[in-house]
């Protein structure tokens, strides 16, 4: 057993924490980063991260016996992309049609895609599914919990290699312009000669692949397990995250590690004795969301780096 | 740019579609409002309902999914073995959250389903969703798990609940006799006194084979919160926590998570055995289908609540077989199993009391004077307030 790491253990399970914690988040972050960036919100990445956990732990639980103990997650982690997409689909269209508005979409994704996930997810809470093998950078280390800390899965050095892949594929790239400019100036997208809906529908799409990732790395990775309140809220905080990220995919990156660390605040500081306040460093993710909503929110002034056509009605 | 499109409806194809679609909801509710009739006709044992007995529907409400590993579970468990009586019928509801939503649940089951008698099992559901409700049909009986029932409110509310904290003492006593590094921890949801019971039982079972063991109590806020949970027991596992055990809703992640540390786990609300099998120790589990079938006795002799045949409150340890152990896990050795084995044969016959003097709190304050004793009944520790001596946590937030 391990020896007692005292005050250091906080330090440890926050940094521990961005890793384990943050992958979620940053997978949806970057997923609707790229949605927002062709001008439409989908707040029903919440709805998306709950199906995605849901398959992808159905799914590894049911093909282990077919693709073994190794191939399965992955194959889970697969279909749970795939999940997301469908669902993005449907966003994808129904945000598009005439005076639909995508928030109110949004939250019917929200309540649709946990109805589904929670209809399906219902003979999967039970069973224990193989869970994604982890890169475990610790070996070096005789201190178990350096060790099981550094246990880094995979999904996370895949969010964080595709964060600044996506910030140069918006910068340096013909699709990412492209992109942009449907986000940023529709009509002169469209005098272009480009299809809106095409490119809308096509970051809609792809970015909730990504949100289903996130909610592979939930089940499969940390903490774990498919239950239904698996979730508690992370999709739509990942959602506040991008505006606090200013649309920026590194940024996202950053912001997500933050969110990450936040929520191993509070049960890492009552391991070590500070009983006072629980609730409060519990509370650490949600206050600041709300801190990040007051502080980026300006009537005077729009926000640097938004997508110009972003909640605007469209033509 | 482009003027306002025209709505692409005409008026008369608008109200066409309403009509078809209230004539499709009437239909449909016809069409479910017969099928439970039909299912219960044909299932109802002829032979006991074919004098026009009635037949006793029962409402069961859980918080949760009914197979989570955990105190929804354990409540579904029992009420799947009243559901094979004859003459009753279940109605479950599950994943109602304790807000306003809980009432509506409640109020269907009523009116719809034609529920008498509701159990709404989770802790919250009780102020003031079954207290409105309770007043509003005085001719439907309440029973909630849970000591909050006071002789004031409304007489069709009944309260049962199970002193599984002698389980835990139990528990508690394998965790003192395993533990190597005399720590161990306690991951809880909210600092109610159910909770600090569970919590100071579980220390003074360990202490009383181990004096110096401590439990490092982490509260996570809620009663369903994974990613805390897992935390926790990485934070736990951290500072050297070799035994963990909980009380949250579904303790799969929190034993999952310490099998994957290494650390021992004693489980809590049902079997958890399956989900550690190195190092699962014992747990404390419920074992509700006894009390529900007194309560499927006592109704269908036709005692109720209002007319005062049926106590208010229903209270009970082993030797009313309200808690049982999980099977013990190739961790622990014979000697905990024996001391264990012990003092649960000292419950089962009610000559064990937990609560002995002198007992302190973990601020130094003398709780339980020398010499005296708390039975399990006693009000004093329906309304727990405190942790015993050796918990490290503190109550208020």
């Amino acid at each position: 057993m391990a020896d007692a790491l005292g005050w250091w253990g906080v330090p440890l399970a926050i940094a521990a924490g961005t890793m384990r914690g943050g992958t979620p988040f940053l997978f949806v972050s970057l997923g609707e980063c790229l949605t927002e960036k062709s001008g439409k919100i989908n707040l029903g990445l919440e709805g998306t991260l709950l199906t995605g956990a849901m398959s992808a732990y159905a799914v590894s639980y049911l093909s282990r016996e077919a693709v073994g103990d190794v191939m399965a997650p992955f194959l889970g982690v697969l279909v749970a992309g795939l999940a997301g997409m469908v669902l993005g689909a449907i966003h994808g269209w129904l945000s598009q049609q005439r005076r639909v508005n995508d928030v109110a979409v949004g939250i019917a994704m929200i309540i649709f895609g946990s109805g589904i996930a929670f209809f399906f997810g219902k003979p999967f809470i039970q069973p224990v599914a193989p869970q994604i093998p982890t890169l475990n950078l610790g070996a070096w280390s005789d201190v178990p919990a350096i060790q099981a800390a550094l246990r880094i899965s995979p999904l996370f050095i895949f969010g964080v290699i595709l964060a600044p892949a996506m910030q140069w594929f918006f910068k340096s790239t013909r699709w990412g312009l492209l992109i942009r400019a449907v986000g940023d100036a529709p009509e002169a997208a469209r005098a272009m000669g480009v299809s809106i809906f095409k490119v809308r529908m096509l970051s809609i799409v792809g970015g909730s692949f990504l949100a289903g990732i996130g909610g592979a790395s939930l089940s499969l990775y940390y903490p774990g397990v498919w239950t239904e309140l698996i979730s508690s809220g992370q999709g739509l905080m990942a959602v506040a995250l991008v505006i606090f990220a200013r649309w920026n995919p590194v940024q996202c990156l950053y912001a997500s590690l933050l969110f990450g660390g936040a929520q191993a605040l509070g049960p890492a500081l009552q391991s070590v004795g500070v009983d006072s306040f629980y609730y409060l460093f519990n509370a650490a993710p949600y206050v600041l969301t709300l801190a990040i909503m007051i502080i980026t929110c300006s009537p005077k002034k729009t926000l640097t780096g938004a997508p110009g056509a972003l909640g605007k009605e469209s033509s | 740019m482009q003027p306002p499109k025209q709505f692409p409806f005409s008026r008369r194809q608008v109200l066409r579609g309403l009509l078809a679609t209230t004539a499709f909801g009437l239909t449909a509710k016809f069409g479910t409002g017969c099928t439970p009739a039909q299912e219960g006709g044909d299932e109802g044992d002829e032979a006991a309902s074919g004098g026009g007995s009635e037949e006793l529907v029962i409402g069961f409400l859980y918080v949760g999914p009914k197979d989570d590993f955990g105190y929804n579970q354990a409540h579904a468990e029992g009420a799947a073995a009243i559901a094979e009586l004859p003459g009753v019928k279940i109605v479950e509801q599950a994943s109602v959250p304790e807000t306003s939503e809980v009432e509506e649940a409640m109020r269907s089951m009523i009116e719809i389903d034609g529920a008498t008698v509701l159990f709404p099992t989770s802790f919250g559901y009780f102020d003031p969703h079954i207290l409105k409700l309770a007043e509003e049909f005085p001719d439907v009986q309440f029973f909630h798990a849970g000591g909050l029932y006071t002789d004031d409110m409304p007489d069709n509310i009944g309260s049962y609940f199970g002193y599984i904290d002698e389980a835990q003492y139990v528990a508690g006593i394998v965790a003192g006799l395993t533990t190597e590094s005399n720590k161990l921890g306690f991951v809880a949801a909210k600092p109610i006194p159910q909770v600090l019971r569970n919590i100071n039982g579980f220390t003074l079972g360990a202490k009383s084979v181990n004096p110096d063991v401590t439990t490092q109590v982490i509260f996570t806020g809620d009663w369903a919160e994974p990613v805390k949970e897992a935390e926790a027991v990485n934070s736990m596992a951290d500072q050297g926590i070799d035994v963990v055990t909980c009380h949250v809703d579904s303790p799969k992640v929190v034993i999952e998570t310490a099998e994957r540390r290494g650390m021992y786990s004693s489980g809590y609300h049902a079997d958890q055995s399956a989900l550690a099998p190195e190092g699962y120790l014992t747990g404390a589990e419920w074992d509700w289908t006894s009390i529900y079938t007194q309560y499927v006795e006592w109704l269908q002799a036709g005692k109720t609540l209002m007319n005062g045949d049926i106590p208010h409150i229903v209270r009970g340890g082993l030797e009313s077989g309200f808690w049982k152990l999980s099977d013990f896990g190739p961790a622990v050795s014979d000697e905990a199993k024996a001391q264990a084995e012990e003092v649960k044969a000292m419950f089962a016959d009610s000559s064990m009391v937990i609560y002995t003097g002198e007992i302190q709190d973990n601020t130094g304050e003398v709780k339980i004077p020398a010499g005296e004793e708390l039975e399990q009944t006693a009000v004093e520790l329906e309304t727990m307030d405190w942790l015993v001596e050796g918990v490290d946590g503190s109550v208020e937030g």
